[in-house]
């Protein structure tokens, strides 16, 4: 049987140094040290709540739900960017450094100014864009579970930004429109129910979209939701060059708005 | 002089139940101006962690009377049929338009939704997204009210105080938590879905946000709060954390079992023991059954020490690792993730854990309370269709259904009505709310805000969980009550504006105290014991008596004043609740 | 900088944020390494040129280069070769595969990659060394 029937809770004493910001004190941030008795089963958000409620009162910070999904506690745990919730002290050295994410303005101690991330996300118009709207009398749509399972990945995204965070082409040029903003409009372009794809085609296709992904795959590799974010640019790319080379062959034909590259049964 | 904000509707709380009525609104009138408030951004809210699915009829062999009988059953007959009546009748038309918007249901062969068993069910009725149903329902409106240009978010805003005068709402002050500005929001109509109050409890499924702050600036603006007595134990959480394990997870075979492997439930009038899930028995009876059992058996020493306290164990072996791949991804991930334990080749241990408060703001089957142009929906309002109760997956559905309506009647009261009031006065009004807060930046004391909270926690658990007494509820009454005038004593270490959180804990302390202290006394008035609400010194449904709606009155620093309400029962007269092999 | 709304913006690391983590340091590489597939390609444009010219211009060609600029061909030949891995371990990204109606696990599709690659260095290496010997 496992080990929580068995084991004892035991305490480790861990060195917490957190990135602190006041504007309205502040020029600029300071690192803050924290001795935290933490207890074996602690995720790091359990430390950083200790600090709060037991040493001090005035860090400021965002958490909800304790479980991976709602999205808000994503922090710098020693540099690499990380749901606090998700993540064990267990598995961390004696001495850990928290910072707020990276590539977004800090508002204040580990909390960063997200609006620019909800613009983006709001910028691709992710919902469904359906050639004619059915009425609720109609009924539902009819989606096979194949076709269900070709986009059902890129509904996964719970907008933590920890790939925003990842993402060093993020850092150079913060007009990019970004991992998760363009893997949701992947997801709805992948939707059977969804005839959209062009209207999205002006922001997603564009410089500061898809062309901006030199496919570093950083996103990928810190989702904690396993979206793919990665994947799902480069097979943008791909239908979007579909695209512009129909449109460049066959100027007559008005560019089908088809499915993206995937999907192809044998 | 404080920043004013007008708008035709202000909705507070942009979770499911808002952000289906901001739609509403959108969609129906488009030149309705909407502010939609939120203490955090939309798709933060904890509608994101509900799993297993939303109820409504969508079988052949199901029918509406079956979800009616099954819904007010469930509820031990405190459900308003009424409500249950409408909420029934809309609950496949709001599946079938979140379909529409994109919601990523889980499909049939043939393409159709699929829907799974939950607990107290007499036909599989559940529609799901895997066990994602909540965070998938919540994106999916979330993007689909970006399409709204109507809409006007207020992310990271706090609401603070209803304004009203004369018997009619006329806005509401919130804090704009990155400022530390005071703002007041006036409105022509009102709508708050601000969600649960789990967050009472030290042990519970519901996130840090789950404040009760919706109910509480209700209920000090005086309207009533019902049936707060009532507060679902969601059986399978897991010891430590509280994290969720869906029911689905029993809809789709789990076992309950104890120390012994033994499938305990059949000792409970709830079998007979088959090896396949029979609808409304064994591990598919009714929540508050399932959590009662879970008491007996710790009472008689069968559960499963762990170091996190008692529990059972939630088998799913059986079940294979390839469904529970495709049916059940969450439940692997969190207890692989927070427990230890691979679900595919053991046992997950689970307890009853705080999960839902069946009571809220008094509202009416319109949605709307007895303030004028105020409205509320979801879980912090109560309709009250849940009763003593809530059936499993009845509550996404209610936040469709109730948000859509309250969206819907806001307005139209805000397209029609003509008011007179006097705007210096409301303005007035909104300044002392601001003072008020701003006092809080200079009070002394020598109260700690996690002190006081903890404190709290603990007298709730004590005297109000899952089995009560006449003198555990009475201890519990009056600690809160001095409780409440140390909160008065508190002192705040952060004084800056920008994203105070200490201050913000302060308030959402204020109002957990509230609404605790409503529980509390409702629980202590109500001598009987009736869905979810049990008594040791009172075992009995007392129908005579009790068949009654609880509704708290705020009176300051005192106890709730509490009045009753009948029931509103139009075709089904209260019956004893049968699961097992001998329900029909 | 502290911004006029009271928000503060880290510098990025405008020139050494590529050494920082193993991530981005493996991506520069893969972006290096195309310097060296360009080197590769102008020297086979070379090679092919003095192969026309017959059998005696090439073997000097490629004799001469091997004596003066072994150490080229050596790092070209590892970059071009870290080029193409680091090329086909993200096939699966870019080309999701679905065999009736499931999705191809990505080290079937890795794996067909390498295999594919490794038959025709084969191939090739074969036809060079025995090809040269007839």
């Amino acid at each position: 049987m496992s080990d929580v029937k068995t084991s004892q809770k035991s305490v480790r004493q861990v060195e917490i140094e957190i990135l602190r910001y006041n504007p309205d004190t502040d020029e600029k941030p300071y690192f803050q040290t924290y001795q935290v008795p933490c207890q074996e089963e602690w995720v790091i958000l359990d430390a950083v709540n200790y600090i709060k409620d037991n040493l001090d009162r005035s860090l400021s910070y965002r958490w909800s739900c304790h479980m991976a999904v709602c999205g808000s506690c994503g922090m710098m745990v020693n540099g690499e960017p990380t749901l606090s919730c998700h993540a064990f002290v267990r598995d961390m050295p004696d001495k850990i450094t928290i910072e707020p994410l990276e590539n977004f303005p800090i508002a204040r101690d580990l909390i960063v100014d997200m609006d620019g991330f909800v613009e983006k996300l709001s910028s691709v118009k992710p919902y469904i864009n359906a050639a004619e709207e059915k009425t609720v009398e109609q009924g539902t749509y009819q989606q096979l579970p194949e076709q269900l399972q070709l986009y059902k990945q890129y509904t996964q995204c719970i907008n933590c930004m920890l790939c925003y965070s990842a993402c060093p082409q993020m850092a150079l040029n913060d007009g990019f429109v970004g991992p998760a903003a363009l893997a949701l409009a992947h997801r709805y372009n992948l939707d059977s129910r969804d005839k959209g794809r062009e209207v999205r085609e002006d922001v997603v296709a564009s410089n500061a979209g898809i062309w901006e992904c030199s496919f570093v795959g950083a996103c990928s590799e810190v989702c904690p939701k396993h979206v793919d974010p990665a994947a799902a640019i480069q097979q943008t790319k791909i239908a979007a060059t579909g695209d512009y080379f129909k449109k460049f062959l066959m100027p007559w034909k008005n560019a089908q708005k088809g499915q993206a590259p995937e999907g192809g049964d044998q | 002089m404080l920043n004013k904000i007008n708008s035709d509707v202000v909705i507070i709380g942009a979770g499911g139940a808002g952000l289906r009525a901001a739609i509403e609104i959108a969609r129906s009138q488009p030149d309705l101006s909407i502010a939609l408030l939120s203490k955090v951004y939309p798709m933060r809210s904890h509608t994101v962690a509900a799993e297993g699915g939303a109820a409504g009829v969508a079988k052949d062999e199901d029918s509406f009377d079956n979800h009616f009988n099954d819904t007010v059953a469930g509820g031990d007959w405190l459900c308003d049929q009424d409500a249950v009546e409408y909420f029934i009748h809309q609950a496949p038309k709001e599946l079938t338009q979140m379909e529409h918007w994109g919601c990523p249901w889980s499909r049939t062969k043939e393409g159709k939704v699929a829907v799974r068993p939950f607990g107290g069910m007499k036909v599989e009725r559940t529609w799901y997204a895997a066990d994602k149903t909540g965070f998938h329902m919540l994106h999916t409106l979330f993007q689909t009210s970006l399409k709204y240009p109507g809409i006007k978010r207020y992310d990271e805003y706090y609401s603070i105080d209803l304004i009203s005068e004369n018997g009619q709402c006329y806005g509401v002050t919130a804090l704009d938590m990155r400022t530390g500005q005071i703002k007041f929001f006036r409105a022509k109509s009102v709508i708050i879905a601000t969600g649960g109050a789990g967050r009472v409890f030290p042990f519970t499924t519901n996130g840090a946000i789950k404040t009760g702050d919706g109910m509480a600036m209700a209920y000090r603006a005086g309207v009533p709060l019902k049936d707060m007595e009532f507060v679902q134990y969601h059986p399978t959480g897991l010891p430590g954390t509280g994290i969720l394990i869906t029911e689905g997870s029993r809809g789709e075979g789990g076992l309950l079992v104890n120390k012994n492997n033994y499938r305990y439930l059949q000792d409970y009038n709830l079998g007979p023991p088959d090896p396949w899930p029979r609808k409304k028995a064994m591990e598919l009876g009714p929540r508050d059954r399932l959590s009662q059992a879970f008491w007996q058996e710790q009472q008689k020493g069968n559960t499963i020490q762990t170091p996190f306290g008692d529990a059972v164990h939630l088998d799913l072996r059986h079940l294979g690792e390839e469904k529970i791949n495709e049916r059940l991804p969450m439940v692997r991930e969190l207890a692989i993730n927070y427990m230890g334990v691979d679900p595919v080749h053991e046992p997950i241990p689970v307890r009853p854990v705080v999960h839902y408060t069946m009571g809220g703001i008094d509202t009416d089957i319109e949605a709307a309370t007895r303030l004028k142009g105020l409205y509320a929906a979801g879980e912090c309002a109560c309709v009250s269709i849940n009763g003593a109760n809530r059936l499993g997956s009845n509550s996404l559905t209610e936040l469709l259904v109730f948000g859509s309506k309250a969206g819907a009647n806001a307005a139209e009261f805000a397209s029609k009505t003509s008011e007179q009031v006097d705007e210096a006065l409301l303005e007035n009004m909104a300044k002392q709310s601001a003072d008020k807060v701003a006092q809080l930046f200079h009070h002394q004391g020598k109260e700690t805000i996690p002190g006081l909270r903890n404190e709290m926690n603990t007298i709730m658990e004590a005297g109000a969980g899952i089995y009560r007494t006449e003198s555990s509820l009475k201890d519990a009454v009056n600690q809160l009550t001095q409780l409440k005038s140390r909160f008065a004593d508190i002192e705040l270490t952060d004084k800056s504006n920008v994203y105070n959180t200490d201050l913000i804990q302060a308030l959402e302390l204020g109002s957990m105290i509230d609404v605790a202290r409503a529980m509390a006394v409702s629980a202590l008035n109500r001598q009987e014991s009736r869905g979810s609400h049990q008594r040791l010194d009172y075992v009995e449904r007392d129908d005579k008596n009790f068949l009654r709606h609880t509704l708290a009155t705020f009176a300051g620093d005192d106890n709730p004043t509490i009045d009753y309400r009948d029931v509103v029962i139009t075709k089904s007269q209260p019956a004893e609740r049968v699961y097992g092999g001998e329900s029909k | 900088m502290k911004l006029t709304n009271g928000n503060y913006v880290r510098p990025p690391a405008r020139y050494s944020w590529w050494l920082r983590q193993g991530r981005y340091f493996r991506y520069m590489m893969r972006e290096l390494s195309s310097l060296f597939v360009g080197i590769f390609s102008i020297i086979m444009i070379c090679g092919l040129y003095q192969l026309s010219q017959g059998e005696a211009q090439f073997t000097a060609f490629t004799s001469s280069l091997w004596n003066n600029f072994w150490w080229l061909s050596v790092i070209t030949f590892l970059f071009v070769t870290y080029h193409s891995y680091s090329w086909f371990i993200v096939t699966p990204k870019a080309m999701p595969l679905r065999f009736s109606g499931k999705k191809v696990a990505p080290w079937i599709i890795i794996g067909a990659h390498m295999i594919l690659w490794l038959i025709c260095s084969i191939f090739i290496w074969f036809i060079f060394t025995n090809g040269g010997a007839q």
